[in-house]
Order: C-alpha cells, then structure tokens, then sequence
C-alpha cells in the first residue's frame, strides 16, 4: 500500500491506517540500519533539502543521516545562510530551492504553518521537521514507534505527557499519534501552560484527559513523555520559579513508582536535567530516550521512501 | 435636467421614516423629490425597479481609504468605487494613513481628493492622539472645524486609562465621539487569532476575548464619569456585547458597531474550513487574519442577538485592503484586515436569509443607525434629502471574484463563495454610479 499524500506536515488529518503504514515502513528500516553496511541505494539520483530556519542539532542530523542511508543527495541550508536576511519571502527561498532539483525539502521554521505555505506553493514535498508550537510530526512517529516496538502495542496504554503544553509542538503531534492508535492520553501540567481549548477537546474526546497534579496523572501510567521547560517561561509572567515547577513536575524516582513497574519514560530532547527530570531517572532502564534518537532515522528513512513512492511520483 | 430620474415600481425601504410598501420615487436635481404610486414624468430617465428594494445609500462608519500614504493598497478613488459597488453612498475613513490624521491640513487634503476623485461621500476620522503616540490629545476642535467626525487612534488603542479619560473629557467641546479599537495591548499581546480550540490545534498565538472585554469595560466606565459619546469599533466578542447591553441600560453615551465579518465567519475558517462547494484549502489562510480575530460560533450567535436588540448600533465594514506581498507570507508575518465593501451587504443578507435578522434591521443597522451614530445628515429617504440610494436583488446570488474588485485590496477569505443578495444600482446625490452587469437594461428607458 502506497501513503497517497504529497507532503507530511501533521499527524492530524492521518488515519489510524496510514500511521501503521509508517510505523510498519519503520520496520523494514530499523533492520536496514542492523546490518553491517547501513546504505541502501533506493533514493540514488534524488535530491533532498534541509531547510532549517530554526537552530537544531538532533532532528537535522537525523534528517541527513537518513537520507544518506538511502542514497539521496542532501544538501544542508540554514537560514543565516539563505537569502532570508536578504528580505527574500519564504515562497520565493522555497521555489528556489525547488528550481535547484529539489525533490523533496525537510523544513524548520520558527512560525506555525509556515510549512503549509510552501506545500501550497510547491511540487516538491515538504516534510516539517517542526513549525513554531504547532507540530512535529517524525517526532511523534519515533514516538510512537519506540513504544510500539518495546510495548508491542499502543492501543489501551495510558500515555501521560507533562510539562510545557502549550509551547510544545511535540505535545500536539503526539496527542494526534497516540489518540489515533487508541491510547489514553493525559496532558499534564500547571494551568498557566496548558492551553485555552484543551478543555473543549478533552470533553469531546474521551481518549483525552488534563491534569494538573502529576502524582495522580502518573498512576498506572505505561509511558511518561517529559517536556522540556524553557526558562523564559519564569520571565513571561507563566511559573513563580523553577523551584516550584521542579516540586510539582518534576520527574523523580518517587513519582515515577506511582507508574506501572516497566513504564518507559520519554523525553523528546533537550533535556534540562535537574528541572524536569532527574539525571538518575534520565539514565536509567526506563528511559528510552536515546532509543527515540537511534528510531528517529529509521523514522525519517521511512518518511523519505513513502513520500518518494507515492501513486503521482512513480507515475 | 441633470440627475433626474423616475424609479418605478420598487419596494421602497426607508427605516429611518419606518417606511416599507412598493412605490415609485422621483429624483430632481439630485434629490428625493418624490413618494408616490403611479408618477409620469415627461423628458425624465425611467428605471424599472420592479422585484427590487429600494433603500437609502449604505453608510460606513468604518473603512480604510489608505490615502495618503499607502496608495499602493487603495486610493480615495478605488476605496469609494468599491463602496458605491457594495452600495455605500457614504463613508468614514479611518485615521492611520500616513501620515496619520492629526492635523487639519489632512483632513482638508482627504476631502480635497475625495471632491476630485470620489464616488462615495466620505468623512474623515482623525487620530485621538498625536501620531497615534497614546500620550498628547489632537487638536479636536479645529479638527472638527476642518471636517474630521469622530476620533480613533484605530489599531493602536489609547492604552492608557488616564489618557482615554482625558480624551472622552475632552471631546465634549466638541460633542464628536471617540472611537475606540478595543484590545488591551498586555493580553493580546504577539496574539494572531482568537484563542481558543482553532489557535490550540493551529499552534498559533492567540488573543483571548478578555483582550477586548476588559477595554469595553474601562471604556464604558470612562464615559459613565465623563458623560462623553464613547463608539465601540467592531466589536467581536459575546462579553464585549454584553457589556454594552449594562451600559446601554444604564444610561452611558455608549454605541457600537461590528462587522459582516464577525457576524459570519468563525476561527475555523483559519484552519481552512470552507463553505460548501467552494473547495477547501490548506489551512493557514492569511485572508482569514484580521483585528479583532474571528471568533467562535457562540460569539456570532451573541453578536446577531446584540444587533436585533439593539445593542449594536450599526454594521461597519472595517473594509481594510491589503496589497498581494501584505497577505502571501507566513500567517504571523502577514498583514491583519480583510476587503469587504464589495461583499458587505449579501455577508450580511444571508443572515437575512436564514431567518436571523429581518430586512428592515439589516437596512437600518446600514444607513440610519449608523447615520445617527456618527450624527451625518445620511441614511434617509426623507423628501428633500440627497438622493444617495440602493436598488437591491434580494433574488440574485453571485460568486465572490476578487479579481473583478474595485477596490486595490483583493484579500477576501471568501473568494469563491456564492454570496445572496446583490446590489444592483447605487446614486450619490441623484448620480447613478453604479449599475451591476445584467441590470443595464433596467436603466435609462
């Protein structure tokens, strides 16, 4: 089965099917990446872009590393490189990139949606590796996939993300993933950052609840997704102090027994250790956080193969 | 004779005088000469009105003229071309050109091109504060000797208390109302649509409805001390109307006006929802970005109650045109405001049609009231008056093409969509300035 889409820009509008496309097309990648020579030649003769308008270190490496697993050409630009500083739009950057040979362009971009602006603009497919608080999609697909593969399962399962809801794109990605596959999901975290209409969602879907007490949220839980908090969080009027923060949200040994004995803990990276999680917990046998890192390139790998393949470019 | 003319056969529709029956009317020279059943007139130009409602010239207390300053999104001359399309005989021209109104050698130079180059009458608003800095009071007694109607610092609300106070003090030497965008800067802050459901899914900053709640509040207050005249610019939100309804009954000089957008269209259109048979887009449209936001589905239900009942005065385009480059960006980076003359009256006549407003509210609220509010001689048929007049299809439905827009700004996020009601004739002081394409044939027999 081919994924029939041009872009990847949210799990939003995905099916249940074509997300278990994905994960299944993870797969068949993660065992490409066991073998002892990781390069495939699938994309030979394609050219891929990453277009990162926003710093990042984790997602951008991923990105190349796995279009180099398959033989693409990539090409890196960054926005202190590109004409941006020149007053260039976005759209005519894009295009640009585009007329170059671009088949395909990973983007990163400071504002939500700006990812949308170019796929309407562009024949190209445009991957969003992350759009202002909006979504991040191959994130919640290396999620998702981590936890199916050490779970076997995500339907049932009680997914509890905590922390910075309302800046976090990660989080809205997420809550799309895991509702979809059949999780619980509980968004966790003081008022001030769980965002306006998150209530009206939780009283329309069943599958979603909000919490602002993390010792209760956290019974029973099989997986405890931590979010990373920014410390401009404290200037802007939103937290007192990190030191309250900590207390209430912090991740810590004590807390994490309130979890399921096997509960894997989560965190998309960076992490402020000794905020929201302990450097003790971040290391230890629960946490899959470097395992996330190593599926984010099958992930990506699968991402370039099905958006490569689908009906309208074999065609 | 010039500006002569024998209209037969409409329903004639004059809230201001509670007039509703079908007849004929006769211009001379520019004016309502005229209410009768049956007229002949010799050597005078007939226009077979039959089927159509005949109804004062629309008038807008809200609209962005652009000139001087931005001509490159609209002019005195494409704004007022646009307005007499949409059937607005008259309109009030916002303040923040540049530069902005706060001298009456501005307002002298608008009135001045609009005399040369102008369709549409129009009014200027001058600023409240100089150069919109929210610190020292404009001139308003020779600004309102050069023309200016009311005062408005626009986008950049008067912040501060103590100088809005001041402002309503003041502007009782005058008796000219103050105009007042209601958004406090401090929650609206970085806000680029209404927060809520749409803004959580879209990751987009919002701006809650308190932004404006809170300032209609203080506002009213204001004017509870002051016994000043304060207008409520498009107000958005359900709150914000039912603040004007206390005050309204508690006897403050408050009025207030909202827009065909924010009684049609909800947050949803940001995330690409579309009507029926239009197709849909991606979302992210920067043509659904304007000041206030659009709101929810409970806002507009609030908004239609507040405008039957009377707490809404008037509906006010807010008619804000934008150059192409202003829109086709990233949504935060894009320009806020939506070209709305031309698709003002059949926005709002679907109201009309789903049983939610009835005519005769939906005219007034566009001519009388508005007239009133702003205390211009507009807004009537009365015998003797400017012949300034609308001939509506109430049967015809059209689709939204922006690029057969008069005006500059073809930043609709209605493109597209089937519109009912059309505005067929306007005149402007006995002038036919404007016949929509297929009603030619009504004219000049």
């Amino acid at each position: 089965m081919p994924l029939d889409r041009k872009d990847l820009l949210d799990l939003d509008d995905f099916s249940s099917d074509e997300i278990m496309l994905l994960l299944e097309t993870t797969s068949a990648m993660a065992e490409i990446l066991s073998r002892p020579i990781r390069r495939v030649p699938t994309l030979r003769g394609k050219t891929i872009v990453n277009m990162f308008y926003e710093a990042s270190t984790r997602t951008r490496s991923s990105f190349e590393l796995a279009a180099k697993n398959l033989s693409a050409d990539l090409v890196n630009v960054s926005a202190s490189q590109s004409s941006v500083d020149k007053g260039e739009s976005l759209i005519d950057t894009m295009r640009t990139l585009q007329a170059l040979g671009a088949d395909m362009i990973v983007m990163r971009h400071w504002e939500a949606g700006a990812p949308y602006l170019a796929a309407s603009w562009l024949d190209a497919a445009i991957i969003n590796a992350g759009d202002g608080w909006h979504a991040h999609p191959s994130q919640a697909l290396l999620d998702l996939f981590t936890v199916q593969e050490r779970i076997g399962t995500i339907a049932g399962l009680k997914i509890v993300i905590a922390g910075d809801i309302l800046h976090s794109r990660v989080a809205r990605s997420n809550l799309w993933g895991f509702g979809k596959l059949g999780a619980q999901v509980v968004l966790c975290g003081p008022p001030t950052l769980l965002p306006r209409g998150l209530a009206e969602i939780a009283e329309t879907e069943s599958r979603i609840t909000i919490s602002y007490d993390l010792d209760e949220a956290i019974v029973d839980a099989d997986v405890v997704m931590m979010l990373r908090l920014q410390r401009e969080r404290m200037a802007s009027g939103l937290l007192p102090s990190t030191r309250e923060y900590c207390a209430r949200f912090g991740l810590s040994r004590e807390r994490m027994r309130r979890a399921r004995p096997h509960a894997l803990i989560m965190h998309p990276g960076p992490m402020n250790q000794g905020v929201e999680i302990t450097p003790e917990l971040a290391y230890s046998e629960q946490a899959v956080i470097e395992e996330q890192v190593t599926n984010g390139v099958a992930v990506r790998m699968a991402i370039f193969y099905l958006l490569a393949s689908t009906p309208e470019r074999l065609a | 004779m010039k500006n002569n003319w024998l209209i037969k056969g409409a329903r004639v529709l004059d809230p201001a005088n509670n007039f509703d029956a079908v007849r004929d009317l006769f211009i001379k020279s520019g004016t309502i000469a005229d209410i009768g059943e049956e007229f002949s007139h010799d050597n005078v130009p007939v226009i077979d009105a039959h089927g159509l409602v005949l109804a004062p010239g629309f008038v807008d207390l809200h609209c962005h003229l652009r000139e001087p300053g931005f001509e490159y999104k609209e002019t005195i001359a494409t704004g007022t071309r646009a307005a007499v399309r949409g059937g607005f005989t008259t309109v009030c021209s916002m303040a923040n050109t540049d530069p902005v109104v706060d001298t009456p050698a501005t307002v002298e130079f608008i009135l001045e091109q609009a005399r040369a180059a102008a369709a549409a009458r129009v009014y200027p608003l001058a600023a409240v504060t100089q150069g919109f800095g929210g610190t020292q009071l404009v001139e308003m007694a020779m600004l309102a000797e050069a023309g200016a109607v009311a005062f408005s610092d626009d986008g950049m609300p008067v912040a501060d208390a103590r100088i809005m106070r001041h402002a309503l003090e003041y502007s009782l030497l005058v008796d000219k109302p103050i105009v007042n965008h209601c958004e406090d800067p401090a929650l609206a802050q970085g806000g680029v649509m209404n927060e809520g459901l749409t803004s959580l899914r879209l990751g987009l900053r919002g701006m809650p409805a308190e932004a404006e709640e809170t300032m209609v509040a203080r506002d009213a207050l204001l004017a509870r001390r002051t016994g000043a005249h304060i207008h409520i610019a498009h107000v958005s939100t359900q709150g914000g109307v039912e603040i004007i309804r206390g005050a309204k009954q508690a006897g403050i000089r408050i009025t207030a006006e909202v827009t065909p957008h924010h009684l049609t269209l909800s947050d949803a259109l940001v995330a690409g929802r579309r009507q029926a048979g239009a197709g849909s887009s991606l979302a992210y449209d920067t043509h659904a970005k304007v000041k206030p936001p659009l709101r929810t589905q409970a806002d507009i239900d609030a908004l239609i109650e507040g405008l039957n009942d009377g707490t809404l005065d008037a509906i006010a385009t807010d008619h804000a045109p934008h150059s192409t480059t202003d829109k086709l960006c990233e949504y935060s980076e894009a320009e806020s405001g939506i070209s709305c003359l031309e698709t003002a009256f059949s926005q709002v006549h679907q109201l009309v049609q789903d049983g939610r407003v009835p005519l005769q509210t939906l005219v007034s609220k566009l001519t009388t009231e508005p007239a009133r509010v702003f205390g211009l001689p507009r807004g009537t048929l009365a015998v003797g008056a400017a012949a300034d007049i609308t001939l509506l299809d109430l049967e015809a439905a059209w689709d939204v093409d922006p690029e057969k827009f008069a005006s500059k700004g073809k930043n609709t996020p209605i493109a597209g969509w089937t519109l009912p009601g059309r505005v067929a004739m306007t005149f402007v002081d006995g002038k036919l300035v404007h016949t929509a394409d297929g009603y030619e044939q009504r004219g000049a027999q």
